[in-house]
């Protein structure tokens, strides 16, 4: 019944204590005790959150004007960071949907926490352009609603009616996938749970799964299905984010190569911003055993690749800038790199393109303090891409007189990081409450790709055939003499 | 509950097992002896376990394509409606009935529809809300045992006991009976 697996594949479970008691009892660990660090933790980001809404209800308060916008730059931190947080979204949507698709085992070990930053992350993106539109109690009316207006409907020839629909579908398809995916854990949560409270909710929040076969059957079905229309989904989001710029006549956003450069962008600050989460969560909750150093390095490949087509992309645009012999084009890329906002560009260079590229060595991948340091600096070169592409196309633009700079007020800058606050606040509650790791998932692949199976394959190879290939002479080929 | 009550039964004989291919076999071997499994449970989803139990295809994702092309249908529908009929208005020049311009909201829609149709669906067809009480034969089954449950309700105590020692043949590591109270 099992499907192929190489033997020289690195396996995805380590240990050679584990069973399917040992994975209930590791993965639900984290939700049956009490922590102090966690307890500080939500203290602190909590106390961010409240900065996060006290920052934005100084806005609605005051208005708009509060933010560092000019009558230049109506653009900047407010939709830098919008596209910033919905493009760290896709990585979890890329996990769940695209790598099961690809049959991509190692995507169990990562799926539910990066489907849950998906959702956080669109929440958090969602508050830049709702709280931007100013009254923010008319937002409803984004949404093709009846009115008493003529009725006068949305525009639908607009790429930012055409966001409201794709971030609104992105987020709610995201959560059922996500939810369809823990009622099965919380099942198994519910099914250890001593107190009686405590069994009540579980039972829940977990609708009261059984696991029968005929469920499993309708799940299986449900979940690919659902991982079929996330995928398109998910290249439609970011391409129709890209098409609020491009589909403008601003030099720098009119570009063709916006769709796919922008989706690449967003998987490689995505996959980035699952590192940094996962690397600090396998530590905490000790599920090192489970989120491998394998698993990290299947991402940093990832991370290789999508900042390698960014770098691809700068310079495509650079090139064609000057090919396009477009004067105002080619003024903007220059401004870009020689302008003044010089650095910025220059952090989104070294951060997104020169960074990444130390990922081509083995040991580097498998580093986890340079994943973890570089993580961190690709999430940054990210947020400078998007700020350089909306500013300096904004800053200095077709009329020279009203040139400007944008600085940032307190409040732009609580905002911003406030939202970071919310993120974490939301990711620390959830891996407290919910299962961080798709405990049934986990199970399914422990026949095939843990230590314990590719230890007893090898067994009964040896007993059969004398090994493998020579595999017990030459050992696995990813081990050096010393086998490291 | 009190009509599906009087239908349901109540007694059961329960086999766990800790292995799921030991388990597929003996769903083949007990299946063969034209012995009726009421119902089987997994801690995941088991590959072949439906083949196994003779399950069909299930037909959600069919249901899925037609809220798909709900939602195609009405997102094309209702921008025409407004944009040729309700409300025409002139932007620049183009042309009242702008169909690429109706392409993404079209397609989010039909995911839209398609996944929300079909995980209610999913959930109306497997018995799954909030606050609903399942029943639970073996706390284990969510955890490590893979587990097969036969109505014990109108078999003799010698049918009984031929399929206890039948599971246990086929290497189930516990046998046990499971009476439900009546509604529970």
């Amino acid at each position: 019944m099992h499907a192929y697996e190489s033997e020289f594949r690195e396996p995805l479970i380590n240990g050679m204590d584990k069973n399917y008691t040992k994975i209930t009892d590791d993965l639900v660990a984290p939700l049956e005790r009490n922590s102090t660090m966690w307890w500080i933790a939500v203290l602190l980001t909590g106390a961010g959150s409240l900065f996060f809404v006290f920052c934005l209800g100084w806005t609605v308060w005051f208005g708009i004007g509060t933010w560092g916008l000019n009558k230049t730059v109506g653009w900047a931190w407010d939709i830098t960071n919008f596209v910033w947080w919905i493009g760290i979204g896709h990585a979890g949507t890329l996990i769940s949907a695209i790598l099961l698709l690809f049959r991509q085992r190692y995507r169990t070990g990562i799926n539910r926490a990066a489907e849950a930053m998906t959702i956080f992350a669109v929440i958090c993106a969602g508050m830049f352009p709702i709280f931007h539109m100013g009254r923010v109690w008319d937002a409803g009316f984004i949404f093709p609603l009846p009115n008493t207006r003529g009725p006068l409907w949305v525009n639908f020839n607009s790429p930012l009616l055409w966001d409201v629909f794709a971030i609104s579908t992105y987020f709610s398809v995201s959560l059922l996938f996500w939810y369809s995916g823990l009622m099965p854990d919380f099942g198994t949560v519910r099914d250890r749970a001593t107190g009686k409270w405590r069994k009540y909710i579980y039972n829940i929040l977990s609708f009261g799964w059984q696991g029968s076969a005929k469920q499993w059957q309708r799940f299986e079905s449900l979940s690919l299905v659902l991982a079929g229309l996330s995928t398109p989904l998910v290249l439609s989001v970011h391409t129709i984010v890209s098409f609020d710029f491009a589909t403008s006549v601003i030099p720098g956003w009119h570009t063709t190569i916006f769709p796919p450069y922008f989706v690449a962008g967003a998987i490689f600050s995505g996959f980035a911003m699952v590192e940094t989460l996962m690397l600090i969560s396998r530590k905490l909750f000790n599920l090192e055993d489970y989120i491998t150093v394998n698993h990290i390095e299947s991402m940093n490949k990832i991370i290789v690749l999508t900042g390698s087509i960014v770098g691809i992309a700068y310079l495509t645009e650079l090139f064609i800038a000057w090919y396009s012999g477009f004067l105002y084009e080619q003024f903007a890329f220059y401004n870009r790199i020689f302008g003044k906002y010089l650095w910025a560009y220059a952090m989104m260079m070294s951060c997104n393109v020169l960074s990444p590229q130390l990922y081509w060595f083995k040991s580097m991948r498998r580093n986890l303090w340079v994943t973890f340091i570089l993580s961190i600096f690709v999430n940054i070169g990210m947020w400078f891409e998007r700020f350089v592409i909306i500013v300096t196309s904004l800053a200095d633009d077709y009329l020279p007189s009203s040139w400007a700079y944008f600085s940032p007020t307190w409040v732009d800058i609580g905002i911003y990081t406030g939202s970071m606050s919310v993120f974490l606040f939301l990711f620390l509650l959830f891996s407290r409450f919910f299962p961080t790791i798709a405990i049934a998932e986990v199970k399914a692949i422990f026949r095939i790709s843990s230590e314990v199976a590719k230890a007893e394959r090898a067994k009964a190879e040896k007993a059969t055939h004398g090994g493998f290939m020579g595999f017990q002479t030459i050992g696995p080929l990813d081990k050096d003499s010393k086998g490291n | 509950m009190s009509a599906a009550a009087t239908t349901t039964p109540n007694k059961f004989v329960v086999g766990l097992w800790d292995h799921e291919e030991v388990y597929l076999h003996a769903i083949e071997h007990i299946r063969h002896k034209g012995i009726e499994i009421y119902d089987s449970l997994t801690p995941f989803p088991v590959h072949g376990l439906e083949d196994a139990l003779g399950y069909k295809e299930t037909r959600l994702h069919t249901a899925g394509f037609f809220f798909g092309a709900t939602g195609t249908t009405l997102a094309l529908t209702f921008m025409t409606w407004v944009m040729t009929t309700n409300y025409p208005i002139n932007f620049g020049g183009k042309p009242y009935w702008p169909v690429p311009s109706f392409i993404p909201i079209t397609f989010e829609l039909t995911v839209l529809f398609a996944a929300w149709g079909m995980t209610l669906t999913y959930l109306v067809r497997n018995k799954l809300w909030p606050g609903r009480v399942p029943r639970i034969y073996d706390k284990r089954t969510t955890d490590d045992r893979f587990a097969l449950v036969f109505d014990a309700e109108k078999i003799s105590a010698q049918e009984i006991s031929d399929i206890k020692s039948l599971c246990t043949k086929e290497g189930a590591v516990e046998v046990k009976d499971k009476v439900f109270a009546a509604g529970e």
